[in-house]
């Protein structure tokens, strides 16, 4: 697959001497949801604001659609569609007038037709004369989302696009970026979410510190970490794992109570049928099973521990 | 160029005049009308001609630049303060626009705005005074020019401005003064030597003496210096805002 948007050894230091990226290296391929996972204050937003042109990098270079966003502005940012953190909307204008205004900007010229269309993959089609500040808060980042498409990019930035959002709007902007990505746009959202990236991303980046930690398919990354455990709680304590457990590679707790197994989620034969039939077989009494699967947001926090660390 | 850029945001800022256009020109037509009724008839009336023109003629000229001048560095500091303190300017920063083009989008809708709001006042005096202009072309390319050299001011104030507060601060306390010390009411040449000597530092002097220039063809200073300097001041400006583009001055961290 080939790449869209190509960042290497980006760095950002503001004013203040504070450096929010360190020489960040990245590329994203054309197509793709890429969700950047990463606590407040990662850089997360800096990166996107930096790619969009919002601020000036301090090293490293750009590239969107192979145009170099200082020297081939023009031609990059054309490509590029932004959906800010922050609901910023002129509360007196009126939504299809703002809509308008930011397909002018690109050097569009007017299109309503195009413009209804997009309103209505956001149900906002009987808003498109509402004032702003008459609209509900999912509703306006709504009109923000729809400022961003009405040029047709073929990058779209969602910077946190469902903070602050309820469960349903929630699903429905997953649903509109699946419906996007199949029209070919290409999809980078920032969330504190792991439920968010682990159902909508192909590829996850986590960021830290203004690091990219890490950066991998879902599904690679959900395998390569994505254990599953079953703990089984006996009714009386062992001293050891009896002999005839052996196999399981199983792990006791200190307090001689727990059994843990590990197995592959997912996988076809998981053993487990065979070590609970062992289990019986050894004598011993289960007072209670669990099992656990480790999720992104366990991995997440090992890694940003890691990185701490 | 992204003509189509540029139009939108001259429309935009545009229909944000028209939305509340009552506001707009009422206040500024009531109180020149009113300056009309004080000094050019109450006072006026005292005063013997000027230059060969009745008092309340005379002022016509400065009263409009007055507005011209406060309108324009109004309008275009507005205009790009309020984008930047909602926080809609990110749009037009991400835009594939250049510096140039955002600067005729905005300073293009303040001056439009502010010579629409002069030529209203023109010819509001029509109803108070009795006169003819002896260079209506040259008129209006002055009041133009003025407009877009003090809507470039007003841009920078806007970028610079952190609150209202400052936005205000500026017009209030250094263009107010101006304007009135710069002979909006009285030719400088009925000022004592050493003040008119100050005068000449005062670069709105040169403005309403050119403006008034092309309405009674008499000035105070020549009016070929007035219209140097006005392009003096724009040339000014626009050396600030190219600075302010390229190192990202209060615009992009
Ligand atoms: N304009 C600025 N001037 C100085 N420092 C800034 C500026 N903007 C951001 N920072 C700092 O850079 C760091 C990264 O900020 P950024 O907004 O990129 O984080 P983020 O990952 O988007 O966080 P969040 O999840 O809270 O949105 C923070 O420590 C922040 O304080
Ligand atoms: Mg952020």
């Amino acid at each position: 697959m080939s790449s869209i948007v190509n960042v290497s050894g980006l760095g950002k230091t503001y004013e203040g001497g504070f450096t929010a990226l360190h020489s960040v290296d990245l590329e994203i391929r054309e197509g793709e949801i890429l969700a950047l996972l990463g606590p407040n204050g990662a850089g997360k937003t800096t990166l996107i604001s930096t790619i969009c042109g919002l601020t000036n990098a301090t090293s490293g270079s750009v590239t969107v659609g192979g145009f170099d966003i200082r020297e081939d502005w023009r031609a990059a940012r054309r490509l590029i569609g932004l959906v800010p953190q922050e609901i910023n909307l002129e509360p007196f204008e009126k939504v299809g007038n703002t809509v308008r205004f930011s397909r002018g900007l690109f050097g569009l010229p007017r299109d309503e037709a195009l413009i209804d269309r997009v309103l209505k993959s956001l149900s906002l089609d009987d808003k498109k004369d509402e004032r702003i500040r008459h609209l509900s808060g999912g509703m306006k980042r709504r009109v923000l989302i729809a400022k961003a498409l009405v040029h047709e990019p073929r990058v779209l930035f969602l910077d946190e696009p469902t903070a602050g959002v309820d469960v349903e709007l929630r699903r429905d902007m997953w649903e509109l970026v699946d419906q996007l990505r199949a029209d070919g746009v290409t999809i980078i959202l920032t969330t504190h979410y792991i439920e968010e990236a682990e159902a909508i991303a192909d590829r996850i980046g986590v960021i830290n510190k203004g690091e990219l930690l890490l950066i991998e398919d879902k599904a690679a990354l959900m395998a390569r970490l994505g254990k599953k455990q079953m703990v089984i709680e006996l009714a009386e304590p062992v001293d050891a794992i009896p002999a005839g457990l052996m196999d399981f590679d199983l792990t006791r707790s200190d307090d001689g109570r727990g059994l843990t197994y590990t197995y592959e989620a997912g996988g076809k034969r998981t053993g487990i049928t065979r070590l609970l039939a062992a289990v019986q077989g050894a004598g011993l009494v289960l007072a209670d099973v669990e099992t656990k699967q480790s999720s992104l947001e366990e991995i997440f926090v090992g890694l940003v521990h890691e990185g701490a660390a | 160029m992204n003509w189509n850029g540029i139009t939108a945001i001259w429309r935009f800022e545009m229909a944000r005049f028209f939305r509340s256009i009552i506001q707009s020109m009422v206040s500024p037509v009531l109180s020149t009308s009113l300056y009309f009724v004080v000094f050019g008839a109450a006072i006026g009336s005292r005063i013997p001609q000027i230059e060969g023109v009745s008092y309340g003629a005379f002022i016509v000229p400065g009263l409009i630049i007055l507005t011209v001048l406060q309108q324009s560095i109004q309008n275009a500091g507005f205009g790009i303060y309020f984008p930047k303190f909602i926080g809609t300017i990110f749009e037009v920063l991400s835009a594939p626009l250049s510096a140039v083009e955002i600067v005729i989008g905005y300073v293009g809708a303040a001056v439009a705005k502010a010579v629409l709001i002069g030529l209203v006042i023109l010819i509001t005096s029509f109803a108070f005074v009795d006169m003819q202009i002896a260079h209506p072309v040259f008129m209006l390319l002055f009041l133009v020019l003025t407009s877009v050299s003090f809507s470039l001011l007003g841009f920078i104030l806007g970028i610079w401005a952190k609150s209202f507060e400052q936005l205000n601060l500026v017009p209030l306390l250094v263009v107010t003064p101006l304007i009135f010390l710069g002979g909006s009411f009285y030719s400088i040449t009925m000022l004592p030597p050493f003040w008119q000597n100050l005068s000449l530092f005062n670069p709105v002097l040169y403005l309403v003496s050119g403006f008034r220039w092309s309405f009674f063809g008499a000035a105070d200073v020549p009016v070929a210096i007035s219209l140097i300097a006005v392009l003096v001041f724009a040339g000014a400006c626009l050396s600030v805002i190219a600075w302010i583009f390229r190192s990202g001055y209060r615009l992009k961290p």
